[in-house]
């Protein structure tokens, strides 16, 4: 029968030949990711239920990162329980403050995910690891502790749905802008319950880092998985940063697979894209929503905090300042260091931008950049609800490094393309 | 008697149902205190122990915070209702013991105020404002039984 590297996947974990849409089944976890906001949580349920042990003290990739390092004493408590819990059950990949990053940067980078495998987290955004042809979902504080405790969880095999990015991307357009543009047209409702498999000439020649912000927003449209398949970028991604235990299993979606439907984009035809609050459904070309004024710009998070988001928006503020105040949020320590080797700190800060220690920090309202009633933020980040990024009343715009560079340069939402020769 | 809280809207968000700013505790009581308050700032105020949230599509997309559901259960909302639900929401709340219905054009079926009884195994809401009976599909029996157990990890502990 044939079946889609999502179904693939699956069958593996759950030990079956094949499993079809609809179906319950018990998949073996590979990687359970536990971050500072909801795994505090996990661990109080398990004690509270006299579970002591965890499955798998190696499989278990823990790091502070919404609130790190602590913004106040009850983060610093959530810290604590993170911190402890972590030192007596031994976790081997443990990454305290001053190795901590943003969870979905983090794990690919220290060669965490692996192709075919099953990761689950404590986070939404945990469906950023299918970028490596991996299936990968977010689950809340209760299946984590189911996770933790048995290295297992019952799913629901997802039907498929295929996202087909044709065409190449124009210069000044990014993987942030296509991504924004498939959800747009899905709605954020449109992938309930489905994989979402992304193909097309147009992945071919984005690097890993870029399908990473494709796959990271399958939540935005309601999907459980964002799952692009393996190339000989992935594996190049793969060699640089596995460790050791570097064996994995690549499945692919057999020819006659089958899709529940199909979503066309033409990547050529396309300009940058802004979201517009509040929801990331709501994207506009540039060309129809340029010159709305801003009072901040923020360039991190998980949808586009790398390296390459980084060098993106120095290539547009080099020698330039910002006009509006502009949050960099290197997405991890690794990250950060780079950015400063390369000299992007050195452009960031003659530009005027303050640059943060690696965090989720304001992308959820947290701290490091938090909006005053009325204020409008261009962000790179993934969701622009009421309230995402500080007061109710404040706005967050969703876009591209670029956008958001080119738009902090004039204050106002900007055409990166002018800037960009 | 349960009243309806109703919110004619669609993707009724995590961030809505408990502001991250809040996230920074688990603790339910305090979580309750801030229940839809970027919604409604008034509803924490105004609910009664087991009153329902009603809503259109997508409602608790967003975050996989199970914040928002211990929110509203510490809010004592009895249930939600609405014609569609996100998926981490939807299973995170059977999964902490909390009764969230399916129910077509559910906006439309209930107003705001209306008294309610729920009878969930049966699948029917009594609107006793309105004089009628509403059916919907029960939620099946396996995620009944986690419901009327207390949620995941208790119905786990008893069947051991």
């Amino acid at each position: 029968m044939a079946m889609t590297i999502t179904q693939k996947i699956l069958a593996r974990a759950a030990g079956k030949e094949k499993v079809v849409p609809g179906e319950l089944i018990n998949a073996a976890i590979d990687v359970v990711m536990c971050h500072d906001v909801t795994t505090p949580p996990a661990i109080s349920m398990l004690k509270a239920h006299g579970i002591d042990k965890v499955f798998d003290p190696e499989k278990i990739i823990v790091t502070p990162d919404h609130f790190q390092p602590a913004k106040d004493i009850k983060s610093a408590e959530l810290h604590k329980r993170l911190d402890d819990w972590a030192k007596e059950k031994g976790i081997k990949y443990y990454y305290p403050v001053g190795r901590a990053g943003v969870c979905h940067a983090l794990l690919p980078e220290q060669g965490h995910i692996r192709p075919g495998e099953v990761i689950v987290g404590g986070d939404s955004h945990t469906c950023t690891y299918g970028a490596f042809a991996a299936f990968s979902t977010g689950i809340g504080s209760t299946d984590l502790a189911a996770a933790i405790a048995t290295g297992q969880l019952w799913f629901k095999v997802p039907a498929s749905m295929k996202i087909v990015l044709k065409g190449s991307i124009p210069a000044g357009v990014y993987s942030k802008d296509v991504i924004l543009a498939v959800i747009k047209e899905t709605g954020v409702d449109g992938a309930l319950y489905k994989a979402m498999e992304f193909v097309g000439p147009a992945l071919k020649n984005m690097s890993a880092e870029a399908r990473m912000t494709i796959t990271n927003m399958a939540i935005e449209a309601g999907g459980k998985n964002g799952i692009i398949g393996f190339d000989k970028t992935t594996k190049k991604y793969l060699d640089e940063h596995l460790k050791g235990d570097a064996e994995y299993t690549v499945y692919e979606s057999d020819a006659d697979a089958e899709y529940e439907s199909v979503v066309e984009i033409d990547c050529s035809r396309l300009e940058p894209i802004v979201a517009l609050p509040h929801l990331p459904s709501n994207g506009k070309p540039i060309s129809q929503c340029a010159g709305i004024k801003m009072e901040q710009a923020y360039i991190g998070s998980c949808t586009n905090g790398r390296i390459e988001d980084l060098r993106i928006a120095a290539g547009i503020l080099k020698g330039r300042k910002v006009a509006i105040r502009t949050i960099v949020v290197p997405a991890t320590p690794a990250i950060w260091k780079q950015a400063m080797d390369e000299g992007l700190f050195e452009i960031f800060y003659e530009a005027g931008c303050v640059i943060s220690a690696p965090t989720c920090g304001a992308c959820l309202g947290g701290f490091m950049g938090i909006l005053a009633e009325g204020q409008k933020c261009v962000s790179t980040t993934n969701r622009n609800f009421v309230g995402r990024m500080g007061h109710p009343r404040s706005e967050v715009y969703l876009v591209s490094p670029a956008t958001a560079a080119a738009s902090a340069v004039e204050g106002k939402i900007t055409d990166p393309r002018t800037y960009i020769v | 008697m349960a009243k309806a809280h109703v919110y004619k809207r669609d993707h009724i968000n995590t961030d809505e149902i408990i502001p991250a700013r809040y996230l920074n505790t688990d603790d339910v009581d305090e979580l309750a205190k801030h229940c839809m308050e970027d919604l409604d700032a008034e509803f924490a105020g105004k609910c009664s122990h087991g009153d329902v949230i009603v809503a259109g599509d997508d409602f608790g997309c967003g975050s996989s915070r199970e914040h928002a559901v211990w929110a509203l259960q510490g809010a004592k909302v009895g249930a939600v209702i609405a014609q569609s639900f996100a998926r981490i929401f939807y299973r995170n709340a059977i999964n902490c013991g909390f009764y969230v219905i399916e129910l077509e054009d559910a906006v439309n079926k209930i107003a705001d105020g209306d008294e309610i009884e729920i009878d969930y195994a049966a699948g029917v809401i009594k609107n006793k404002t309105a004089g009628k009976d509403i059916n919907f599909t029960p939620l099946p029996d396996f995620a009944l039984e986690i419901i009327r157990d207390g949620g995941l990890l208790e119905h786990i502990k008893k069947n051991r």
